[in-house]
């Protein structure tokens, strides 16, 4: 048995099918990590024409998810898929539905933005979007590396983030409330800035869920609603 | 990190790796392909049949290579592997069927519960009573569907009287799912049948004598899907009353029959698992490699 049999499939279109999907997958990811990077810079330099622009990707994002979807149904009719692969596909065709989201997050983001840059400037919180957005955008790159690496490590380490990002968004949200009750005329536009932390929040947890998916495609293992220090113990054992 | 400025420039392209090469596998080696000791759980509690370092060879060359493993009661283990592996050859060893090929050798510990299969003083055809076998091929005898079943009960001489034939007869062919089907034409000949319907007359003939284990080799490749589906609801069925061994080289099959599932390799036991372990989760990279489909 040859050392390079283990890389190939004995068939050749099988090899290609799992190839694409990845390819797909890793472009849906770029795209969707270029949408945030775009949504909160648009919404931190109140950049219309940039918002737009995200607005204006979620409609491939959506085809690449439902490209990929279709992708990986026929795999499982055609192949019957096992072990390695069918792992892949697994994580793959739950990773696409969290790209999804985190694209329809970035979205969301990018409305907010044009709403701030029609209604003028929050008083407040754009600190807090610059932090928790920095953070968040990191997560989404590393979580996405280690699905193209096959990284658990790195995985591991993205799920670990997720608390801190957790921390800090209640953090930011207590100092904005108080804000708000202090002074009530800025109400409408610090929200603004609420649901876009509200988002970049939700944009962390589905990068913790890719990055779960990872695990279990490298480790087998599944390691979804446990706590962090449970996952580790998980990996070790 | 070149990351980040990749990132500022937009979208960054990612390669997706080769999950086989992915960091934590085992090395591949040309050399030493297989593990010292076979990768997972082998062995359980209270065996029905229990192998250890068994050797098999046909003249010079070695075909098993010191494999060791245990089959639960009223277990459905499967062997898997590629072509020559092996699979075929253990399985036969496990009645001492190897016994009609004259240059075939057999060494290491075999037990039936606490019977040596290769003690000298073993009746073979008491063992093949008790641990019956069901060819790839339907072989059914040139005779009726009622005397093929017949055959073994009165060989073993488990009925003295025609109506306790009849019942051994009938039983046999429910529980092998035929006599709903042949009922009305047992006294034609078993070879009439289609070849779905020969195999569960085969898996009837075996199971008239009330073996304890059942080996099969390959039962449905011979088979249409229908068929072959009959078959593997017979497998899980039968599993409540006896032990059984399955050679398949269909490995959605072993996927859906069996608890436990071996995979050998040139001649070695190179894992051993809990089916889902092995189908989801493989711990060798070989038994990994064949799963999906990387060679074999």
């Amino acid at each position: 048995m040859d050392r390079t049999y283990f890389g190939q499939h004995s068939s050749a279109q099988f090899n290609e099918a799992l190839e694409s999907i990845r390819n797909h997958l890793m472009e849906m990811g770029g795209l969707v990590e270029k949408q945030v990077v775009d949504a909160l810079e648009a919404l931190l330099q109140a950049d219309s024409a940039l918002a737009e622009k995200v607005l204006e990707t979620e409609d491939k994002v959506d085809k690449l998810e439902m490209l990929i979807d279709e992708q990986c149904t026929k795999v499982l009719a055609l192949r019957q898929p096992a072990a390695s692969d069918l792992r892949l596909i697994i994580a793959v065709s739950k990773a696409v539905s969290d790209l999804e989201r985190i694209g329809d997050e970035s979205a969301k983001i990018a409305r907010m933005g044009l709403q701030l840059a029609e209604e003028g400037e929050s008083p407040r919180g754009y600190v807090e979007v610059r932090h928790i957005g920095n953070h968040v955008r990191n997560m989404l790159r590393d979580t996405l590396d280690a699905f193209a690496r096959f990284d658990a490590k790195k995985a591991l380490e993205v799920a670990a983030e997720d608390n801190e990002v957790d921390l800090e968004y209640r953090s930011a949200m207590r100092s904005l409330v108080t804000f708000m009750m202090e002074d009530p005329r800025a109400i409408s536009r610090v929200l603004n800035i609420i649901w876009s932390l509200r988002a970049l929040e939700r944009i962390g947890d589905h990068s913790r869920n890719i990055a779960e998916q990872v695990i279990y495609l490298v480790e087998g293992k599944d390691v979804r609603h446990i706590s962090v220090d449970e996952m580790e113990e998980k990996l070790k054992g | 990190m070149d990351n980040a400025s990749t990132l500022n420039k937009g979208q960054q392209v990612r390669r997706a790796a080769n999950p086989l090469q992915a960091e934590g596998k085992p090395p591949m080696s040309n050399e030493h392909p297989y593990p010292e000791k076979t990768v997972g759980a082998p062995f359980v509690d209270d065996p029905k049949m229990r192998m250890r370092d068994v050797d098999v060879f046909y003249g010079d060359k070695q075909a098993i290579h010191g494999v060791s493993l245990d089959i639960g009661k009223n277990e459905v283990v499967a062997l898997i592997g590629p072509s020559g592996c092996g699979k075929s050859t253990f399985l036969r060893s496990l009645n001492r069927m190897n016994d009609t090929i004259d240059i075939c050798r057999v060494s290491g510990s075999l037990h039936l519960e606490e019977q040596d299969l290769y003690d000298p003083k073993m009746d073979v055809v008491e063992l093949r009573a008790r641990v019956g076998m069901v060819f790839q091929k339907p072989n059914p005898f040139p005779k009726s569907i009622y005397d093929n079943v017949a055959y073994g009960p009165r060989l073993h001489g488990l009925a003295n009287k025609k109506y306790d034939l009849d019942e051994i007869v009938e039983t046999s062919l429910r529980k092998a799912g035929l006599w709903e089907e042949v009922k009305d034409r047992l006294h034609q000949p078993g070879t009439g049948l289609s070849g779905g319907q020969q195999q569960r007359l085969c898996i009837a003939r075996t199971i008239a004598v009330s073996p304890e284990v059942v080996l099969m080799d390959e039962p449905c490749s011979a088979l249409d899907p229908i068929a072959t589906a009959k078959i593997e609801e017979l497998i899980a069925e039968l599993s409540e009353s006896y032990t059984i061994a399955i050679v398949t080289h269909s490995m959605q099959q072993a996927a859906r029959v069996s608890q436990r599932t071996a995979y050998f390799h040139l001649g070695h036991l190179v894992e051993m698992n809990d089916t889902d372990t092995v189908f989801t989760k493989p711990q060798h990279s070989l038994t990994e490699a064949y799963i999906t489909g990387r060679f074999g």
